[in-house]
């Protein structure tokens, strides 16, 4: 199934996904987090967590790359830190790629909860509330069933962003085959190299496939709780 | 069952000062719209915190500003039907009803599903989702969410405001069985008085953020010191009666303290007590007995307390038997008849005059 890519072509394949898949896991629960924070509480500094949370977005790519290589890097404080206490190291690894790619993808998955967020009715929780239901019920049992659109919405757009993830990507940690080179990772090498133009346009057509099957998929779940639901309003 | 309420609250263009008290039986907030009725029924759901506030429920103390206690609204155990009815959209009406029941102490003890399906008449719906309901079902599921969740009090915001009169009379019988049926103490929000009439058994007056006076129903209602907070046109005291014949020419027989009265055909039981409301308006008083006229209700009254307006109108309350009236007429014909406290009429009344809305069902 898979012989029609060198295997070079496949190992970026398997460790885009990989990176991918470990990126969205990641970032969701923070998502959620920072965008019901964002949507529901009034606190002190909420203006600066939000221009934090958009930064990846406006900031060039490298300079993000760099500044995770500066925090994270293992001699970066919290990746000495990291190393020394758990022993994670993050640059020049694949674990390092997926929290790049999280953190480009951040932006995008905070703002799709937030706007599903913001558009339920905060009194069905009220009412929920004074039929017995703790915050966290309410949370779980109302605001969470009504997001779920958004939520599909967040995780592909996540998803779809970690995989063309590219300069945070090689400036954190490198391009080396079969640990950090992703598909767009390999495009590039393809590129630098006389003759590469076919394994770059394999990878390409590939990378076309991903994309419109993660939007497929998410459209077919997205129109079954639509049918299970019925929540239209 | 007592709660007790004294709220204290000032912000830009608005102030709260409320202080009462509600035990068994509907106890109504009346007061026009912008009034702070839905603040302090927030306030007690713990949905709204005043700057100052003291809620006892019992012998619980839900909330003090002095104590800083505060009980969050998800420990009241307090059913509260919305305006708007706020049912999940993305729930089954039977989970919707069920929603409090599942989080509902094991020890609390009230009725089932299936009982409050049926009392509601929403059995039918069960399969279905809040948006294909009609407003009218909406607000009777959410009566029946609210009161599955086991609640120690029902707190009802304007239940029936946003729906037709058609639709509101469809579930007022309701609300009088929810009221006589189950000893659960109603708070119960409204501006209309014709609600307030059929369904109170305490009302507290308020007006522009503060309480202006509370007491039984009738003693409010026949009140003439209050037909401005009422609304002229609206003002029109309870008489409590009993039916006792229904005849064939269309019209129901009941005995009241001062006598029988004909009202329209009620659908209802021979010995079941009504509470009618009779519009201030619609009142004659007569010196002398009439003879040949076409009302059928000639009660003997006694003016017990006179109202002079600042226009036309001058408002009498009259007691007949052990009911207190209240009757409109204009400064001219208060000053023809001599109408002063302890004199005697007789006080004339249409039949026809009695709306099938003005007729409540008490037992």
């Amino acid at each position: 199934m898979i012989d029609w890519l060198e295997p070079n072509e496949w190992k970026a394949v398997a460790l885009s996904m990989k990176v991918s898949l470990w990126a969205t896991i990641i970032s969701l629960p923070f998502g959620i987090f920072v965008a019901y924070a964002l949507s529901r509480w009034e606190f002190r500094g909420k203006h600066v967590i939000n221009a934090l949370v958009h930064l990846p977005l406006i900031l060039p790519p490298v300079v993000t790359g760099y500044l995770l290589l500066l925090t994270f890097g293992r001699r970066g404080f919290v990746g000495a830190w990291l190393e020394q206490n758990l022993g994670i190291v993050l640059a020049f690894r694949w674990t390092g790629a997926a929290v790049a790619a999280a953190i480009m993808a951040f932006p995008l998955l905070v703002r799709a909860i937030r706007l599903a967020i913001d558009a339920v009715d905060p009194k069905l929780e009220e009412a929920a509330e004074t039929l017995g239901a703790s915050p966290i019920r309410v949370f779980f049992t109302i605001t969470l069933p009504l997001i779920r659109p958004g939520l599909i919405a967040g995780i592909v757009l996540t998803f779809a962003k970690a995989i063309g993830e590219f300069g945070a990507t090689i400036t954190f940690v490198s391009n080396i085959p079969g640990e950090t080179q992703t598909i767009p990772s390999a495009i590039y090498a393809f590129l630098q190299v006389p003759d590469g133009d076919i394994g770059a346009f394999r990878l390409t057509a590939l990378a076309v496939i991903i994309a419109i099957s993660a939007v497929m998929v998410s459209e077919f779940i997205a129109s079954r709780t639509q049918r299970r639901s019925h929540s239209s309003s | 069952m007592s709660l007790s309420v004294s709220l204290f609250h000032k912000a830009k263009h608005f102030k709260l000062d409320i202080e009462f008290s509600a035990s068994q039986g509907i106890t109504v907030l009346f007061g026009q719209s912008g009034t702070g009725k839905t603040t302090v029924i927030n306030s007690i759901a713990g949905l709204f915190r005043p700057q100052k506030s003291n809620i006892q429920l019992n012998e619980e103390l839900l909330q003090s500003s002095h104590s800083g206690k505060f009980i969050p609204a998800h420990k009241r155990r307090l059913g509260y039907v919305f305006q708007e009815g706020r049912l999940f959209p993305h729930l089954t009406i039977q989970q919707n009803l069920e929603y409090g029941l599942r989080i509902a102490p094991n020890n609390a003890k009230g009725p089932n599903t299936e009982e409050i399906a049926e009392l509601l008449g929403i059995k039918f719906l069960f399969k279905r989702y809040p948006r294909t309901l009609s407003g009218g079902e909406k607000q009777r599921v959410a009566i029946g969410r609210a009161l599955l969740s086991r609640p120690k009090m029902l707190l009802m915001d304007e239940p029936l405001a946003s729906l037709d009169d058609s639709r509101k009379a469809e579930i007022l019988p309701y609300l009088e069985q929810l009221r006589d049926q189950f000893a659960l103490p109603i708070l119960y929000v409204s501006h209309s008085v014709s609600e307030v009439a059929r369904l109170a058994t305490t009302i507290v007056v308020l007006e522009s953020g503060k309480t202006v006076c509370s007491g039984p129903a009738n003693m409010i209602l026949s009140n003439p010191n209050l037909v401005h907070q009422i609304g002229i046109r609206n003002a029109g005291a309870l008489i409590s009666a009993r039916v006792i014949a229904h005849h064939l020419d269309g019209v129901s027989e009941l005995e009241t303290s001062g006598g029988h009265l004909f009202i329209p055909l009620v659908n209802t039981n021979v010995g079941s007590l009504t509470r009618i409301r009779i519009l201030a308006q619609d009142i004659i008083l007569s010196r002398d007995f009439p003879l040949k006229i076409s009302a059928l209700n000639v009660l003997p009254v006694q003016v017990s307390a006179v109202r002079k307006g600042t226009g036309p109108g001058f408002f009498v309350q009259i007691k007949s038997g052990t009911d207190h009236l209240l009757a409109r007429v204009t400064q001219r014909s208060a000053r023809n008849l001599e109408i002063e406290i302890g004199k005697k009429f007789y006080a004339i009344i249409k039949t026809v005059s009695i709306a099938q809305t003005d007729i409540g069902i008490d037992q």
